[in-house]
Protein backbone atom coordinates (compact mmCIF):
# COMPACT_ATOMS: atom_id res chain seq x y z
CA UNK A 1 0.00 0.00 0.00
CA UNK A 2 0.73 3.95 -0.65
CA UNK A 3 1.68 5.45 2.11
CA UNK A 4 1.88 9.08 0.31
CA UNK A 5 1.03 9.53 -3.57
CA UNK A 6 1.08 12.48 -5.50
CA UNK A 7 -0.25 12.97 -8.47
CA UNK A 8 0.50 16.08 -10.98
CA UNK A 9 0.75 18.34 -7.75
CA UNK A 10 1.37 22.26 -8.43
CA UNK A 11 1.74 25.37 -6.53
CA UNK A 12 1.92 28.85 -7.82
CA UNK A 13 1.94 31.36 -5.65
CA UNK A 14 0.16 34.84 -5.62
CA UNK A 15 3.08 36.58 -6.57
CA UNK A 16 3.61 34.16 -9.37
CA UNK A 17 6.13 32.20 -8.18
CA UNK A 18 6.03 28.52 -9.36
CA UNK A 19 7.02 26.43 -6.61
CA UNK A 20 5.87 22.56 -7.59
CA UNK A 21 5.35 21.91 -11.21
CA UNK A 22 3.66 19.05 -11.44
CA UNK A 23 5.41 16.67 -9.43
CA UNK A 24 4.33 12.47 -9.11
CA UNK A 25 5.74 10.55 -5.82
CA UNK A 26 5.13 7.65 -4.00
CA UNK A 27 5.98 6.45 -0.86
CA UNK A 28 5.42 3.05 -0.21
CA UNK A 29 3.96 1.87 3.27
CA UNK A 30 6.85 1.52 5.70
CA UNK A 31 9.82 3.19 3.96
CA UNK A 32 11.99 5.59 5.05
CA UNK A 33 12.13 8.00 2.56
CA UNK A 34 14.47 11.14 1.93
CA UNK A 35 13.34 14.03 0.10
CA UNK A 36 15.82 16.33 -0.68
CA UNK A 37 16.42 19.58 -3.09
CA UNK A 38 18.12 22.85 -3.01
CA UNK A 39 16.60 25.32 -0.86
CA UNK A 40 13.74 27.08 -2.69
CA UNK A 41 12.96 23.53 -4.47
CA UNK A 42 9.65 23.42 -3.36
CA UNK A 43 10.32 20.37 -0.34
CA UNK A 44 8.70 22.61 2.01
CA UNK A 45 5.35 23.55 -0.03
CA UNK A 46 5.35 19.99 -1.02
CA UNK A 47 5.03 18.82 2.93
CA UNK A 48 2.84 22.13 3.24
CA UNK A 49 0.44 21.49 0.71
CA UNK A 50 0.41 17.61 2.30
CA UNK A 51 -0.57 18.66 5.79
CA UNK A 52 -3.07 21.14 4.51
CA UNK A 53 -0.68 24.35 5.37
CA UNK A 54 -1.09 25.48 1.92
CA UNK A 55 -3.96 25.17 -0.32
CA UNK A 56 -2.46 23.19 -3.61
CA UNK A 57 -3.28 24.85 -7.56
CA UNK A 58 -4.03 21.77 -9.02
CA UNK A 59 -3.32 17.68 -8.05
CA UNK A 60 -3.78 15.09 -6.28
CA UNK A 61 -2.63 14.21 -2.59
CA UNK A 62 -3.74 10.62 -1.22
CA UNK A 63 -2.23 9.75 2.13
CA UNK A 64 -3.03 5.75 2.70
CA UNK A 65 -5.25 6.40 0.01
CA UNK A 66 -7.20 9.45 1.59
CA UNK A 67 -7.57 11.82 -0.88
CA UNK A 68 -7.08 15.18 0.52
CA UNK A 69 -10.18 16.23 -1.57
CA UNK A 70 -12.98 14.00 -0.42
CA UNK A 71 -11.71 12.34 2.90
CA UNK A 72 -9.62 15.30 4.47
CA UNK A 73 -10.06 14.57 8.04
CA UNK A 74 -8.89 11.07 7.63
CA UNK A 75 -5.70 11.60 5.69
CA UNK A 76 -4.88 14.04 8.32
CA UNK A 77 -5.62 11.25 11.07
CA UNK A 78 -2.72 9.29 9.44
CA UNK A 79 -0.25 11.99 9.03
CA UNK A 80 2.03 13.39 11.77
CA UNK A 81 4.30 16.53 10.94
CA UNK A 82 7.43 17.58 12.66
CA UNK A 83 7.54 21.62 10.80
CA UNK A 84 11.36 23.25 9.90
CA UNK A 85 10.09 26.15 12.32
CA UNK A 86 9.00 25.79 15.79
CA UNK A 87 5.32 26.07 15.79
CA UNK A 88 4.15 25.35 19.92
CA UNK A 89 2.99 28.07 21.99
CA UNK A 90 6.36 29.17 23.62
CA UNK A 91 3.65 29.64 26.46
CA UNK A 92 2.66 26.70 27.65
CA UNK A 93 4.02 23.77 29.36
CA UNK A 94 5.41 21.18 27.90
CA UNK A 95 3.00 18.77 29.07
CA UNK A 96 0.25 21.13 28.40
CA UNK A 97 1.53 21.70 24.10
CA UNK A 98 1.30 17.27 24.38
CA UNK A 99 -2.21 16.88 25.73
CA UNK A 100 -4.22 19.74 23.80
CA UNK A 101 -2.51 18.09 20.49
CA UNK A 102 -3.81 14.78 21.54
CA UNK A 103 -6.82 15.94 22.01
CA UNK A 104 -6.94 17.60 18.58
CA UNK A 105 -6.84 14.44 17.05
CA UNK A 106 -9.41 13.53 19.28
CA UNK A 107 -7.44 10.98 21.86
CA UNK A 108 -9.30 11.28 25.06
CA UNK A 109 -7.55 13.45 28.22
CA UNK A 110 -6.72 10.50 30.51
CA UNK A 111 -5.32 8.20 27.42
CA UNK A 112 -3.21 11.67 25.95
CA UNK A 113 -1.64 11.72 29.60
CA UNK A 114 -0.71 8.33 29.44
CA UNK A 115 0.79 9.01 25.66
CA UNK A 116 2.71 12.43 26.83
CA UNK A 117 4.48 10.70 29.17
CA UNK A 118 5.52 7.72 27.62
CA UNK A 119 7.12 9.98 24.43
CA UNK A 120 8.57 12.51 27.16
CA UNK A 121 10.59 9.65 28.43
CA UNK A 122 11.09 7.87 25.05
CA UNK A 123 12.79 11.69 23.75
CA UNK A 124 15.01 12.40 27.58
CA UNK A 125 11.98 15.52 28.05
CA UNK A 126 9.79 13.86 31.20
CA UNK A 127 11.78 16.08 33.26
CA UNK A 128 10.78 19.09 31.29
CA UNK A 129 7.51 18.18 31.16
CA UNK A 130 6.56 21.39 33.59
CA UNK A 131 8.79 23.76 31.82
CA UNK A 132 7.22 26.43 29.46
CA UNK A 133 8.21 25.45 26.52
CA UNK A 134 10.31 29.11 25.40
CA UNK A 135 12.70 28.20 28.02
CA UNK A 136 14.21 24.79 26.39
CA UNK A 137 16.67 24.26 24.61
CA UNK A 138 17.06 23.99 20.43
CA UNK A 139 17.95 19.97 20.56
CA UNK A 140 15.12 19.74 23.58
CA UNK A 141 12.21 22.47 21.37
CA UNK A 142 13.01 19.92 18.12
CA UNK A 143 12.36 16.97 20.32
CA UNK A 144 9.21 17.99 21.47
CA UNK A 145 8.20 19.10 18.11
CA UNK A 146 8.64 15.01 17.19
CA UNK A 147 6.75 14.25 20.39
CA UNK A 148 4.00 16.55 19.19
CA UNK A 149 4.24 15.07 15.86
CA UNK A 150 3.88 11.34 17.59
CA UNK A 151 1.30 11.47 20.35
CA UNK A 152 -1.68 10.55 17.77
CA UNK A 153 0.63 7.85 16.51
CA UNK A 154 0.63 8.21 12.57
CA UNK A 155 1.05 6.40 10.04
CA UNK A 156 3.41 8.42 8.18
CA UNK A 157 5.40 10.87 9.78
CA UNK A 158 6.78 13.34 7.67
CA UNK A 159 10.12 15.51 9.50
CA UNK A 160 10.69 18.42 7.27
CA UNK A 161 15.02 18.71 8.65
CA UNK A 162 14.21 17.71 12.21
CA UNK A 163 18.19 18.09 13.22
CA UNK A 164 18.89 21.73 12.04
CA UNK A 165 20.80 22.89 14.41
CA UNK A 166 20.72 20.49 16.99
CA UNK A 167 24.26 18.65 18.61
CA UNK A 168 25.99 16.00 17.05
CA UNK A 169 25.38 13.30 19.53
CA UNK A 170 21.45 14.62 19.74
CA UNK A 171 20.95 14.26 15.93
CA UNK A 172 22.98 10.30 16.50
CA UNK A 173 20.39 9.88 19.18
CA UNK A 174 17.45 11.21 17.07
CA UNK A 175 18.72 9.27 14.17
CA UNK A 176 18.65 5.53 16.02
CA UNK A 177 14.72 6.64 17.69
CA UNK A 178 13.71 7.61 14.16
CA UNK A 179 15.40 4.13 12.82
CA UNK A 180 13.25 1.95 15.65
CA UNK A 181 10.22 4.56 15.16
CA UNK A 182 10.50 3.37 11.58
CA UNK A 183 11.28 -0.27 12.28
CA UNK A 184 8.15 -0.38 14.46
CA UNK A 185 5.95 0.29 10.96
CA UNK A 186 6.20 3.96 11.12
CA UNK A 187 6.72 5.02 7.67
CA UNK A 188 8.99 8.39 7.39
CA UNK A 189 9.42 11.16 5.21
CA UNK A 190 12.77 13.00 5.87
CA UNK A 191 14.27 16.13 4.33
CA UNK A 192 17.60 17.41 5.70
CA UNK A 193 20.58 19.45 4.88
CA UNK A 194 22.68 16.37 6.60
CA UNK A 195 22.94 14.15 3.72
CA UNK A 196 24.92 11.49 5.89
CA UNK A 197 21.80 11.70 7.35
CA UNK A 198 19.59 10.78 4.48
CA UNK A 199 22.52 7.92 3.18
CA UNK A 200 22.25 6.16 6.65
CA UNK A 201 18.96 6.22 7.34
CA UNK A 202 16.81 6.19 4.18
CA UNK A 203 15.73 3.67 1.53
CA UNK A 204 14.15 5.94 -1.37
CA UNK A 205 15.39 8.79 -2.50
CA UNK A 206 13.44 11.68 -4.35
CA UNK A 207 15.28 14.73 -5.24
CA UNK A 208 13.45 18.15 -6.27
CA UNK A 209 15.25 20.80 -7.81
CA UNK A 210 13.26 23.46 -8.98
CA UNK A 211 9.47 22.28 -8.25
CA UNK A 212 10.61 18.80 -10.35
CA UNK A 213 10.93 15.49 -9.68
CA UNK A 214 15.21 14.71 -10.86
CA UNK A 215 15.78 11.83 -9.46
CA UNK A 216 13.55 8.81 -7.52
CA UNK A 217 14.89 5.42 -6.71
CA UNK A 218 16.31 3.46 -4.31
CA UNK A 219 19.22 4.98 -2.54
CA UNK A 220 21.47 2.66 -3.26
CA UNK A 221 20.57 2.77 -6.85
CA UNK A 222 20.78 6.24 -7.12
CA UNK A 223 23.91 6.23 -5.33
CA UNK A 224 25.27 3.99 -7.97
CA UNK A 225 25.02 6.60 -10.31
CA UNK A 226 27.98 8.06 -8.81
CA UNK A 227 30.93 7.28 -11.75
CA UNK A 228 33.64 8.64 -9.23
CA UNK A 229 34.30 9.90 -5.77
CA UNK A 230 37.37 12.08 -4.49
CA UNK A 231 39.61 10.91 -1.85
CA UNK A 232 41.92 13.04 0.39
CA UNK A 233 44.99 11.26 1.62
CA UNK A 234 46.80 11.94 4.28
CA UNK A 235 50.21 11.76 3.85
CA UNK A 236 53.59 10.58 6.53
CA UNK A 237 55.64 13.05 4.81
CA UNK A 238 53.95 17.13 3.55
CA UNK A 239 55.17 17.18 -0.49
CA UNK A 240 55.91 20.23 -2.30
CA UNK A 241 53.85 19.55 -5.28
CA UNK A 242 51.08 16.51 -6.21
CA UNK A 243 53.02 14.10 -7.98
CA UNK A 244 51.81 12.71 -11.20
CA UNK A 245 50.10 9.57 -11.61
CA UNK A 246 49.08 8.33 -15.36
CA UNK A 247 45.33 8.37 -15.48
CA UNK A 248 44.75 9.97 -12.11
CA UNK A 249 44.02 13.34 -11.42
CA UNK A 250 45.96 14.32 -8.02
CA UNK A 251 45.55 17.49 -6.17
CA UNK A 252 47.99 18.37 -3.22
CA UNK A 253 44.99 20.09 -1.43
CA UNK A 254 47.33 21.20 1.72
CA UNK A 255 51.21 20.13 2.01
CA UNK A 256 50.19 16.93 4.40
CA UNK A 257 47.24 15.92 2.23
CA UNK A 258 46.70 15.12 -1.75
CA UNK A 259 43.28 14.71 -2.94
CA UNK A 260 42.09 12.08 -5.51
CA UNK A 261 39.34 11.63 -7.97
CA UNK A 262 38.91 7.94 -8.43
CA UNK A 263 36.38 6.61 -11.31
CA UNK A 264 34.86 2.97 -10.97
CA UNK A 265 36.90 1.74 -13.59
CA UNK A 266 40.21 2.59 -11.38
CA UNK A 267 41.01 0.92 -7.84
CA UNK A 268 42.43 2.12 -4.74
CA UNK A 269 44.98 -0.35 -4.47
CA UNK A 270 46.88 0.81 -8.03
CA UNK A 271 47.40 4.25 -6.99
CA UNK A 272 48.58 3.03 -3.10
CA UNK A 273 51.43 1.02 -5.45
CA UNK A 274 52.07 3.66 -7.49
CA UNK A 275 52.45 6.53 -4.82
CA UNK A 276 54.15 3.79 -2.68
CA UNK A 277 56.80 2.82 -5.62
CA UNK A 278 57.62 7.43 -5.47
CA UNK A 279 58.37 6.84 -1.66
CA UNK A 280 55.17 8.61 -0.39
CA UNK A 281 53.11 6.91 2.94
CA UNK A 282 49.24 7.48 2.93
CA UNK A 283 48.83 7.17 7.06
CA UNK A 284 45.03 7.55 6.39
CA UNK A 285 42.31 8.05 3.73
CA UNK A 286 38.67 10.05 3.68
CA UNK A 287 35.69 10.55 1.54
CA UNK A 288 35.83 14.22 0.82
CA UNK A 289 32.75 14.56 0.66
CA UNK A 290 29.76 12.27 1.76
CA UNK A 291 28.59 9.89 -1.32
CA UNK A 292 25.05 11.56 -1.70
CA UNK A 293 26.26 14.83 -0.75
CA UNK A 294 28.94 14.64 -4.40
CA UNK A 295 26.01 13.09 -6.16
CA UNK A 296 22.95 16.03 -5.16
CA UNK A 297 25.82 18.53 -6.08
CA UNK A 298 26.69 16.68 -9.03
CA UNK A 299 22.98 16.53 -10.78
CA UNK A 300 22.21 20.08 -9.34
CA UNK A 301 25.87 21.74 -10.58
CA UNK A 302 24.23 19.84 -13.88
CA UNK A 303 21.35 21.83 -14.10
CA UNK A 304 23.08 25.25 -13.03
CA UNK A 305 25.23 24.41 -16.14
CA UNK A 306 22.80 23.48 -18.40
CA UNK A 307 20.88 26.52 -17.30
CA UNK A 308 23.45 29.23 -16.86
CA UNK A 309 21.99 29.51 -13.50
CA UNK A 310 24.32 30.58 -9.78
CA UNK A 311 24.42 27.09 -7.97
CA UNK A 312 22.50 26.79 -4.30
CA UNK A 313 25.50 27.62 -1.66
CA UNK A 314 23.91 24.81 0.71
CA UNK A 315 21.92 21.49 -0.59
CA UNK A 316 19.01 20.28 1.35
CA UNK B 1 15.35 7.21 22.70
CA UNK B 2 13.52 4.30 21.79
CA UNK B 3 10.80 4.35 19.35
CA UNK B 4 7.35 2.95 20.59
CA UNK B 5 3.76 0.67 19.06
CA UNK B 6 1.78 1.96 16.82
CA UNK B 7 -2.53 2.87 17.44
CA UNK B 8 -3.75 5.69 15.08
CA UNK B 9 -5.72 8.34 15.35
CA UNK B 10 -7.18 7.34 12.43
CA UNK B 11 -9.33 4.50 14.37
CA UNK B 12 -11.10 7.19 16.43
CA UNK B 13 -14.50 8.09 15.22
CA UNK B 14 -15.26 11.09 13.56
CA UNK B 15 -17.87 12.21 15.81
CA UNK B 16 -15.84 11.38 18.70
CA UNK B 17 -12.81 13.08 17.80
CA UNK B 18 -14.65 16.11 16.64
CA UNK B 19 -15.76 16.00 20.06
CA UNK B 20 -13.26 15.66 21.97
CA UNK B 21 -10.95 18.29 19.70
CA UNK B 22 -13.83 20.98 20.12
CA UNK B 23 -13.39 20.37 24.22
CA UNK B 24 -10.15 20.53 23.82
CA UNK B 25 -9.94 23.99 22.09
CA UNK B 26 -12.71 25.33 24.49
CA UNK B 27 -10.13 24.21 28.05
CA UNK B 28 -7.47 25.37 25.93
CA UNK B 29 -9.13 28.80 25.36
CA UNK B 30 -10.73 28.59 28.97
CA UNK B 31 -7.44 28.06 30.61
CA UNK B 32 -5.40 31.11 28.59
CA UNK B 33 -8.36 33.54 30.27
CA UNK B 34 -7.24 32.16 33.74
CA UNK B 35 -3.66 32.00 33.02
CA UNK B 36 -3.52 35.70 31.96
CA UNK B 37 -6.43 36.53 34.54
CA UNK B 38 -4.40 40.01 35.10
CA UNK B 39 -5.19 41.14 31.67
CA UNK B 40 -8.44 39.06 30.60
CA UNK B 41 -10.58 39.52 34.11
CA UNK B 42 -8.97 42.42 36.13
CA UNK B 43 -9.14 45.37 33.37
CA UNK B 44 -12.75 44.77 33.21
CA UNK B 45 -13.83 44.77 36.73
CA UNK B 46 -11.79 48.16 37.40
CA UNK B 47 -13.12 49.78 34.21
CA UNK B 48 -16.66 48.77 35.35
CA UNK B 49 -16.17 49.76 38.74
CA UNK B 50 -14.72 54.00 37.61
CA UNK B 51 -17.76 53.54 35.44
CA UNK B 52 -20.23 52.81 38.13
CA UNK B 53 -18.58 55.42 40.47
CA UNK B 54 -18.10 58.67 38.61
CA UNK B 55 -20.92 58.14 35.94
CA UNK B 56 -23.32 56.35 38.62
CA UNK B 57 -23.06 57.27 41.95
CA UNK B 58 -21.22 61.11 41.34
CA UNK B 59 -22.66 62.18 38.08
CA UNK B 60 -25.74 60.05 38.56
CA UNK B 61 -27.04 61.38 41.50
CA UNK B 62 -27.56 64.97 39.86
CA UNK B 63 -29.13 63.79 36.46
CA UNK B 64 -31.74 61.89 38.66
CA UNK B 65 -34.53 58.83 37.13
CA UNK B 66 -34.82 57.74 33.71
CA UNK B 67 -37.88 56.17 32.29
CA UNK B 68 -38.73 55.73 36.28
CA UNK B 69 -35.54 54.07 37.46
CA UNK B 70 -32.09 55.63 38.81
CA UNK B 71 -29.33 56.63 36.16
CA UNK B 72 -27.56 53.90 37.95
CA UNK B 73 -30.11 51.03 37.34
CA UNK B 74 -30.36 52.64 34.00
CA UNK B 75 -26.39 52.32 32.52
CA UNK B 76 -26.24 48.68 34.69
CA UNK B 77 -27.40 46.56 31.85
CA UNK B 78 -25.70 49.16 29.12
CA UNK B 79 -22.19 48.92 30.99
CA UNK B 80 -22.65 44.69 31.71
CA UNK B 81 -23.33 44.86 27.88
CA UNK B 82 -20.48 46.93 26.81
CA UNK B 83 -17.90 44.78 29.15
CA UNK B 84 -19.53 41.40 27.09
CA UNK B 85 -19.23 42.91 23.74
CA UNK B 86 -15.17 44.55 24.36
CA UNK B 87 -14.38 40.95 26.08
CA UNK B 88 -15.93 38.63 23.84
CA UNK B 89 -14.50 40.37 20.88
CA UNK B 90 -10.54 41.09 22.43
CA UNK B 91 -10.30 37.37 23.34
CA UNK B 92 -10.84 36.25 19.67
CA UNK B 93 -8.84 38.79 18.18
CA UNK B 94 -6.27 38.15 20.80
CA UNK B 95 -6.07 34.49 20.86
CA UNK B 96 -6.10 33.72 17.08
CA UNK B 97 -4.10 36.75 16.16
CA UNK B 98 -1.63 34.95 18.61
CA UNK B 99 -1.99 31.92 17.45
CA UNK B 100 -1.38 32.45 13.79
CA UNK B 101 1.52 35.10 14.89
CA UNK B 102 3.70 32.56 17.07
CA UNK B 103 2.72 29.58 14.13
CA UNK B 104 0.57 27.12 16.71
CA UNK B 105 -2.38 27.64 14.87
CA UNK B 106 -0.49 25.24 12.40
CA UNK B 107 -1.05 22.73 15.62
CA UNK B 108 -4.65 23.37 14.42
CA UNK B 109 -5.08 23.56 10.75
CA UNK B 110 -2.60 19.90 10.53
CA UNK B 111 -5.39 18.01 13.14
CA UNK B 112 -8.26 15.93 11.18
CA UNK B 113 -10.68 18.77 12.53
CA UNK B 114 -13.43 20.95 10.20
CA UNK B 115 -13.12 24.32 9.78
CA UNK B 116 -16.34 25.04 11.89
CA UNK B 117 -15.26 23.42 14.41
CA UNK B 118 -12.29 25.41 14.99
CA UNK B 119 -14.50 28.37 14.47
CA UNK B 120 -17.14 27.28 16.71
CA UNK B 121 -14.07 26.13 19.91
CA UNK B 122 -12.81 29.95 19.27
CA UNK B 123 -16.37 31.43 19.61
CA UNK B 124 -17.41 29.33 22.25
CA UNK B 125 -13.58 31.26 23.94
CA UNK B 126 -14.67 34.21 23.26
CA UNK B 127 -18.40 33.13 25.11
CA UNK B 128 -17.04 32.14 27.80
CA UNK B 129 -14.56 35.01 28.71
CA UNK B 130 -17.52 37.47 27.56
CA UNK B 131 -20.12 35.98 29.92
CA UNK B 132 -17.32 35.48 32.75
CA UNK B 133 -16.43 39.19 32.69
CA UNK B 134 -20.40 39.97 32.25
CA UNK B 135 -20.85 38.25 35.33
CA UNK B 136 -17.89 40.09 37.09
CA UNK B 137 -19.34 43.49 36.46
CA UNK B 138 -23.12 42.18 37.32
CA UNK B 139 -21.71 41.16 41.15
CA UNK B 140 -19.49 44.89 40.84
CA UNK B 141 -23.52 46.83 40.02
CA UNK B 142 -25.03 44.87 43.05
CA UNK B 143 -22.29 46.84 45.29
CA UNK B 144 -24.23 50.24 43.95
CA UNK B 145 -27.49 49.44 42.79
CA UNK B 146 -29.99 46.86 42.85
CA UNK B 147 -30.91 44.97 40.02
CA UNK B 148 -34.07 43.17 38.82
CA UNK B 149 -34.98 41.21 35.94
CA UNK B 150 -37.93 41.40 34.49
CA UNK B 151 -37.44 39.08 31.48
CA UNK B 152 -34.62 36.78 31.99
CA UNK B 153 -35.19 34.77 28.53
CA UNK B 154 -34.83 38.01 26.52
CA UNK B 155 -31.44 38.84 29.12
CA UNK B 156 -30.05 35.34 28.23
CA UNK B 157 -30.99 35.81 24.72
CA UNK B 158 -28.88 39.23 24.24
CA UNK B 159 -26.33 38.51 25.99
CA UNK B 160 -25.36 34.85 24.63
CA UNK B 161 -26.31 36.38 20.57
CA UNK B 162 -24.33 39.72 21.44
CA UNK B 163 -21.25 37.67 22.93
CA UNK B 164 -21.19 35.58 19.59
CA UNK B 165 -21.61 38.39 17.68
CA UNK B 166 -18.63 39.96 18.96
CA UNK B 167 -16.58 36.95 19.28
CA UNK B 168 -17.46 36.04 15.40
CA UNK B 169 -16.81 40.07 14.59
CA UNK B 170 -13.15 39.47 17.05
CA UNK B 171 -12.18 35.94 14.66
CA UNK B 172 -13.08 37.80 10.62
CA UNK B 173 -10.17 40.83 12.38
CA UNK B 174 -7.71 38.55 13.73
CA UNK B 175 -8.48 36.16 10.09
CA UNK B 176 -7.14 39.35 8.26
CA UNK B 177 -4.48 41.23 10.22
CA UNK B 178 -1.26 40.91 9.70
CA UNK B 179 0.39 42.97 12.48
CA UNK B 180 -0.83 44.05 16.63
CA UNK B 181 -1.86 47.25 14.94
CA UNK B 182 -4.48 45.63 13.21
CA UNK B 183 -5.79 43.79 15.93
CA UNK B 184 -6.11 47.27 18.13
CA UNK B 185 -7.60 49.48 15.13
CA UNK B 186 -11.12 47.88 14.91
CA UNK B 187 -11.49 48.20 19.22
CA UNK B 188 -10.26 51.57 19.51
CA UNK B 189 -11.39 53.34 16.61
CA UNK B 190 -14.95 51.65 15.86
CA UNK B 191 -16.30 49.37 18.23
CA UNK B 192 -15.42 51.69 21.40
CA UNK B 193 -17.40 54.71 19.63
CA UNK B 194 -19.96 52.31 18.63
CA UNK B 195 -20.78 51.00 22.09
CA UNK B 196 -20.54 54.68 23.73
CA UNK B 197 -22.94 55.86 21.70
CA UNK B 198 -24.80 53.00 21.64
CA UNK B 199 -27.41 53.93 24.11
CA UNK B 200 -25.35 52.40 26.81
CA UNK B 201 -25.26 55.84 29.00
CA UNK B 202 -28.18 57.33 27.73
CA UNK B 203 -31.92 56.77 25.93
CA UNK B 204 -31.81 58.25 22.49
CA UNK B 205 -35.16 59.72 23.04
CA UNK B 206 -32.85 62.56 24.80
CA UNK B 207 -31.28 62.73 21.24
CA UNK B 208 -32.78 65.30 18.21
CA UNK B 209 -34.66 63.20 15.87
CA UNK B 210 -31.47 63.31 13.16
CA UNK B 211 -29.55 61.94 15.98
CA UNK B 212 -31.91 59.33 16.46
CA UNK B 213 -32.41 58.12 13.04
CA UNK B 214 -28.28 57.93 12.72
CA UNK B 215 -28.49 56.10 16.06
CA UNK B 216 -30.63 53.64 14.95
CA UNK B 217 -28.07 52.56 12.19
CA UNK B 218 -25.82 51.74 14.71
CA UNK B 219 -26.38 47.93 15.49
CA UNK B 220 -25.15 48.07 19.32
CA UNK B 221 -28.46 50.13 20.18
CA UNK B 222 -30.52 47.27 19.61
CA UNK B 223 -28.19 44.77 21.65
CA UNK B 224 -28.24 46.85 24.27
CA UNK B 225 -31.64 47.78 24.06
CA UNK B 226 -32.47 44.51 24.36
CA UNK B 227 -30.85 43.25 26.78
CA UNK B 228 -32.10 46.30 29.11
CA UNK B 229 -35.30 45.48 28.25
CA UNK B 230 -34.71 41.96 29.70
CA UNK B 231 -33.53 43.69 33.62
CA UNK B 232 -35.82 47.07 33.21
CA UNK B 233 -38.85 46.09 31.01
CA UNK B 234 -37.22 49.33 28.66
CA UNK B 235 -36.22 49.41 25.71
CA UNK B 236 -35.81 52.22 22.64
CA UNK B 237 -35.96 49.95 20.15
CA UNK B 238 -38.67 47.14 18.52
CA UNK B 239 -37.66 44.34 20.41
CA UNK B 240 -38.53 41.47 17.52
CA UNK B 241 -36.23 43.47 15.06
CA UNK B 242 -33.73 43.38 17.44
CA UNK B 243 -33.37 39.93 18.20
CA UNK B 244 -33.79 39.11 14.31
CA UNK B 245 -30.98 41.49 13.65
CA UNK B 246 -28.90 39.59 16.00
CA UNK B 247 -29.59 35.80 14.93
CA UNK B 248 -29.13 36.80 11.28
CA UNK B 249 -26.10 38.43 12.11
CA UNK B 250 -24.59 35.27 14.16
CA UNK B 251 -25.56 33.06 11.48
CA UNK B 252 -24.20 35.54 8.84
CA UNK B 253 -20.68 36.30 10.42
CA UNK B 254 -20.29 32.55 11.46
CA UNK B 255 -21.02 31.61 7.47
CA UNK B 256 -18.40 33.95 6.69
CA UNK B 257 -15.72 32.75 9.35
CA UNK B 258 -15.82 29.26 8.32
CA UNK B 259 -15.67 30.64 4.59
CA UNK B 260 -12.47 32.43 5.10
CA UNK B 261 -10.88 29.28 6.68
CA UNK B 262 -11.90 26.61 4.09
CA UNK B 263 -10.33 29.54 1.36
CA UNK B 264 -7.51 30.04 3.72
CA UNK B 265 -7.31 33.67 4.04
CA UNK B 266 -4.67 34.70 6.39
CA UNK B 267 -4.11 31.25 7.77
CA UNK B 268 -2.68 28.88 4.72
CA UNK B 269 -0.90 30.10 1.88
Amino acid sequence: MKALSLRQLSKTYRNGVQALKGIDLDVEQGDFFALLGPNGAGKTTAIGIIASLVNKTAGQVQVFGHDIDTDLETAKACLGLVPQEINFNQFEKVSTILVNQAGFYGIPRAVAKERMEMWLRKLQLWEKRDAISRSLSGGMKRRLMIARALIHEPKLLILDEPTAGVDIEVRRSMWEFLRELNESGTTIILTTHYLEEAENLCRHIAIIDEGRIIEHDRMATVLRKLHSEVFVLNLRQPLAGAPELPGYALKLADDGSIEVEVTKAQNLNDIFAALSARGIEVVSMRNKANRLEELFLRLVEGRDAATGEAKPAVPA
Amino acid sequence: MSAGSQATAASVPRGERRWVGFRTIVIREFSRIIRIWGQTLVPPAITATLYFIIFGSLIGRRIGDMGGVTYMQYIAPGLIMMSVITNSYGNVVSSFFGAKFGRHLEELLVAPLPNWLIVLGYITGGVVRGLLVGLLVTAIALFFTQLHVEHIAAVLAAVLLTSVIFSLLGFVNAVFAKNFDQISFVPTFILTPMTYLGGVFYSITMLPDWAQHVSKANPILYMVNAFRYGFLGLSDVNLAASFALMTVAAAALFGLCVWLMEKGTGTRE
